[in-house]
């Protein structure tokens, strides 16, 4: 958060001192101070109404009265797992979809929500649940919920921001024409600046999404094991996973803006289950087949030190 | 002297961290316990709805409910005595915890019952009283362990005393007959 509104400031005074290089007469570093605090308040605002954005955008339905036995047994799990993880227990939200996923978003543990589609809960046995649930305090806990959100707010606003910008220096670059006399006496500096400050302009939306997207997809890996670490059944968590990858149906009540805040990718893109660097920049979760694998080396792992030998009932 | 200077002041930064570090976990892990205590208090006063609420669909099995609400009077009564008597307590609701697996696997038994909506209820309500209990105790020993590890580790283990930090006892089960692998004969069915 801290950084994103630095950054702004550095693309804001940074473009006040360069311009007071070129043309010599330029006191008051309005740019900078319009661009931090549009970023200052495009932070705030978003820290501030994301979960619900993301919540809306989903279409999800606060569980507050659990009707049928589906929606008692999501409760409890829930409620367990919430105190498997010492966190006070999330709000419960349910959208109305049939392809199973799930997702948490929130500020942090006092105040988070965990949203799962009816699918989910169709084709999920209790332990199943468990894990998938277990998974996303997981999120929680870590405060991924928080930075999600930060993250989202980041891409959003540099590209609105910039946008902005480009219209604004279309009009402004007669007068910075005009006083390129003086931008020569400046001399190397002011080139450098410049070039480094357009460098920042062009390369900040992508890199801002590559740096969500990294982080995403080591958070995953890490909210994979929390759930192991509070079950005590990564074999569960695994065979939920197996189950949601089978059910291929993109999620089509889940947007774009919030596929990284998922249990798996609800775009259904492909990307995502291959391997190498292309895959490796651009998608938001690793490869299913290798989450699978990890958590049933954490399930073989404990069965071994267990010294009870593998059958078929711990595959259930 | 400078040099002197810059070194105290990170020593003293470090003792602070390390301290609060501890106080940090010495609390957490006294709230682990008490969380415990909560959902032992929970099953308590979940327990006669529960058996009420089944009372009519299980007539065949009143000795199983008899004997649930004999043990979780017997667990009510114990903590009522005070927490003192931590020996007695544990073993009271490991009483219960028997008398209400017993339940369960009674209900299994019959899987006509399950049919009856109450009866389904039920069985959800005891496997999920049953998991936060086991779920509060493993938070407590995870937060427990860590935070004996951080005591005995150097370099904190120089600031334990200052902290007043004292090895935590993990919780164990004391029933010799409940620490045994359970064994299901599954023929039955």
């Amino acid at each position: 958060m801290i950084g994103f509104v630095l950054f702004f400031a550095w693309l804001g005074f940074g473009g006040d001192y360069i311009w007071a290089l070129s043309s010599g007469h330029h006191p008051f570093p309005w740019l900078g101070i319009l661009i931090t605090i549009v970023a200052i308040g495009t932070a705030w605002y978003s820290y501030k109404t994301g979960p619900e954005k993301v919540l809306w955008a989903t279409g999800a339905q606060e569980l507050t009265v659990p009707q049928t036995d589906a929606e008692r047994q999501l409760v409890n799990v829930v409620e367990e797992m919430a105190i498997a993880a010492g966190v006070p227990r999330p709000r419960i939200w349910i959208v109305p979809d049939e392809d199973p996923n799930a997702f948490a978003t929130g500020h942090d543990p006092r105040d988070s929500h965990i949203a799962v589609t009816n699918g989910l809960l169709r084709i999920c046995s209790r332990d199943e649940l468990q894990g998938v649930i277990g998974h996303e305090l997981g999120h929680v806990k870590n405060l991924d919920v928080r930075l999600m959100t930060t993250l989202a707010a980041l891409v959003g606003a540099v590209l609105l921001v910039r946008d902005g910008m480009g219209r604004m220096m279309g009009r402004g670059r007669l007068p910075g024409r005009s006083s390129g006399r003086r931008a020569k006496d400046a001399g190397p500096l002011l080139a450098i600046l410049l070039a480094l400050w357009v460098i920042s302009w062009i390369i900040a939306p992508l890199v801002t999404q590559l740096l969500a997207m990294a982080v995403s997809r080591r958070r995953e890996y890490l909210a994979d094991a929390m759930s192991a670490q509070f079950t005590r059944n990564p074999l569960a968590l695994a065979s939920a996973l197996e189950k949601i990858e089978s059910a291929v149906a993109p999620t089509p009540s889940i947007k774009r803006g919030a596929a990284h805040l998922c249990i798996a990718d609800p775009l259904g893109r492909r990307l995502t289950n291959r391997e190498g660097w292309l895959a490796d920049t651009f998608a938001t979760h690793p490869p299913m087949g290798m989450r699978i694998s990890r958590l049933k080396g954490m399930g073989y792992a404990q069965l071994k030190k267990e010294g009870g030998s593998f059958t078929s009932s711990a595959l259930g | 002297m400078w040099v002197l200077l810059v070194l105290i002041v990170i020593v003293g930064l470090w003792v602070i961290a390390a301290y609060n570090g501890l106080i940090s976990l010495k609390n957490q892990t006294v709230n682990a316990f008490k969380q415990i205590d909560v959902q032992l208090k929970r099953r308590h006063d979940l327990i006669p709805n529960l058996v009420n609420a089944v009372k009519g669909a299980m007539d065949f099995e009143r000795s199983t409910l008899e004997a649930v609400i004999q043990a979780r009077n017997q667990a009510v009564k114990v903590n009522a005595s005070g927490p003192e008597n931590v020996k007695q307590i544990s073993q009271a609701e490991n009483a219960l915890s028997g008398a209400l697996s017993r339940l369960l696997v009674t209900v299994e038994r019959y899987p006509q019952l399950k049919a009856t909506g109450n009866i389904g209820q039920l069985q959800e309500e005891l496997t999920s009283t049953e998991n936060r209990i086991a779920f509060a105790r493993q938070l407590y020993n995870d937060t427990a362990t860590q935070y004996n590890t951080k005591q005995q580790q150097f370099p904190t283990t120089l600031v334990t005393g200052l902290a007043h930090a004292e090895r935590t006892d993990l919780w164990e089960i004391e029933d010799q007959a409940e620490r045994a692998v359970p064994q299901v004969d599954l023929s039955r069915r």
